[in-house]
Order: C-alpha cells, then structure tokens, then sequence
C-alpha cells in the first residue's frame, strides 16, 4: 500500500485489514492519485483513475438530471470480482475510492468498512494546507514525483 | 411461505430480542428489518453474512455440513443467525435477559419458511 500524504495510512490500512479488498485507488474527483494498494504498474492505476474519475462523473451528472443529489456509489457485479466506486467529501475536497474486491468478502462488507475509512479521513486530514494548483511547466514532474511514491520506483 | 415482514414480526415478539433482519447472505446487504433504536443493521447483516459464510467454509473444510444455527454470546446480549433458502439469512440481536430457547425455535421456524 502507498500514499501520497501520510495521513490517508491509517485509515487506508484499516480499511484494507477489514474488509480484505484486492485493489483499492483512492483519488481526487479530477483523477490524480492519493493512494492505493495492489496495483503493480503506473499505467494501470493511472488509467483505472482516470475512468473511475470519468464514471463518478458520468454518474453525477445522471443524478443531477434526475434530479437527485448524488448517487452515493456504484457496484459493478461480477462472477470472479466486483467493483465499487464511490464518492465523498473530504476536507481536502471531493475524492472517489475505487474498490476491487473478491467473493472472500461482499459488498456489504467493504460499504461497511469503507464508510467508516471515510470518517476516519475525515477527523485525520490537516485542515491547514490547500493544495496548490498544478502549473503546466511543473506537470511532469509532479507526475513522476507521484508515481515514485505510489510504487517506490 | 411468509413475507421478510411477517418472519421478523414473529422473531421480535420473542422477548428480549432487540431486532431482527432478513439478509442476503452473499452480498452482506439487509433485505428487511425491524430494529430497535441503538442496532446498526447495515453493520449487523454485513458482519453476521460474512460470520455465516466463513463458519460455512470452515464447516465444509471439516466434512461437516452447512451450519443450521449460530449463537454468537457476548457480554451484553447475543447474535442468532439462521440460514434460510434462496441465499437469505435471518439475524436477531438479542439481550442477555432474552429466553434463548424460545427465541432459537422461532428463529428456526421463521428461517425455514423465508424464500
């Protein structure tokens, strides 16, 4: 597991231990990664954000012409794996968390534990700090810079 | 056969049962409830789904069949889950002063006539 800012560990760690997901991303609404755990390569985490970023988007859009507020996530079932998107709101702003998980767990179980990670987020985030925004000339390095600390490399 | 509603009325007249719910056992996710305030149902039928599904594993590991009840004690009460057909689970949260005969026979009843 790494993140970006030390104090998505705990929760994220927590969350992991209890709910006994195989891949977890959390990201901001644009798609830049903050954490994740059980992705082996950038690209994949890089492209799994980008979409889940684009289908939270998607989905709140759906909502707003509905009528409704916001969807509180999505699960997507599948026969060997599922997958949940759902997003929240933090003091850092609005963030997504992708879940992959397996028929060791359910659903229910990883709503459970990740609901309770958000909370966790929540009381822990610095209050203090607001990101910049990202100049154009800095991009690429800021990228690697992430992709260093999400994989170590 | 009874209705999710009809079952959890006849569970919760037990007394000392502090609620009760029919859940989907794969999922984790309450189906019904009839639940006091204080009881976190989302979180009971989550927890007591993956209870059931692991005590099943293990049941299966042993050459034992698939559990017919669970009585899960605590210090301040206890948590009954029968499996049902068709995937469903019947949970009850019980105090400590509940009669647990009673309450273990029309959990028995009730599950089998969930589906």
């Amino acid at each position: 597991m790494r993140a970006l800012e030390p104090w998505v560990v705990e929760p994220l760690q927590t969350f992991l231990a209890e709910s006994s997901a195989r891949l977890t991303l959390l990201m901001t609404s644009s798609g830049q990664v903050v954490a994740q755990h059980g992705f082996s390569r950038s690209l994949d985490v890089m492209t799994a954000a980008a979409l889940g970023a684009g289908i939270v988007a998607s989905t709140e859009e759906i909502a707003r012409l509905l009528g409704a507020s916001r969807f509180g996530g999505v699960v997507h079932h599948g026969m060997h794996q599922s997958c949940m998107l759902s997003g929240f709101t933090t003091p850092r702003g609005r963030w997504i968390g992708l879940v992959v998980f397996g028929p060791e767990t359910s659903v229910g179980i990883v709503q459970l534990f990740f609901d309770q990670m958000i909370e966790q987020l929540v009381s822990a985030a610095p209050r203090e700090h607001v990101p910049a925004p990202m100049l154009a000339e800095n991009f690429e390095s800021e990228l690697n810079a992430s992709l260093k600390a999400l994989f170590g490399r | 056969m009874k209705t999710s509603g009809d079952v959890l009325d006849r569970v919760t007249r037990v007394p000392g049962v502090r609620g009760a719910l029919v859940v989907a056992a794969t999922d984790g996710l309450v189906v019904a409830e009839h639940l006091m305030d204080g009881v976190d149902g989302r979180a009971a039928a989550a927890l007591a789904a993956s209870l059931v599904g692991r005590l099943a594993r293990t049941a299966a590991e042993a050459g034992l069949r698939h559990p017919a009840f669970v009585h899960l004690r605590a210090d301040a009460g206890s948590v009954l889950v029968a499996p049902g057909k068709d995937d469903l689970v019947l949970v009850a949260v019980v105090g400590p002063e509940a009669n647990m005969g009673l309450a273990r026979l029309e959990m028995l009843d009730a599950a089998g006539r969930l589906g």
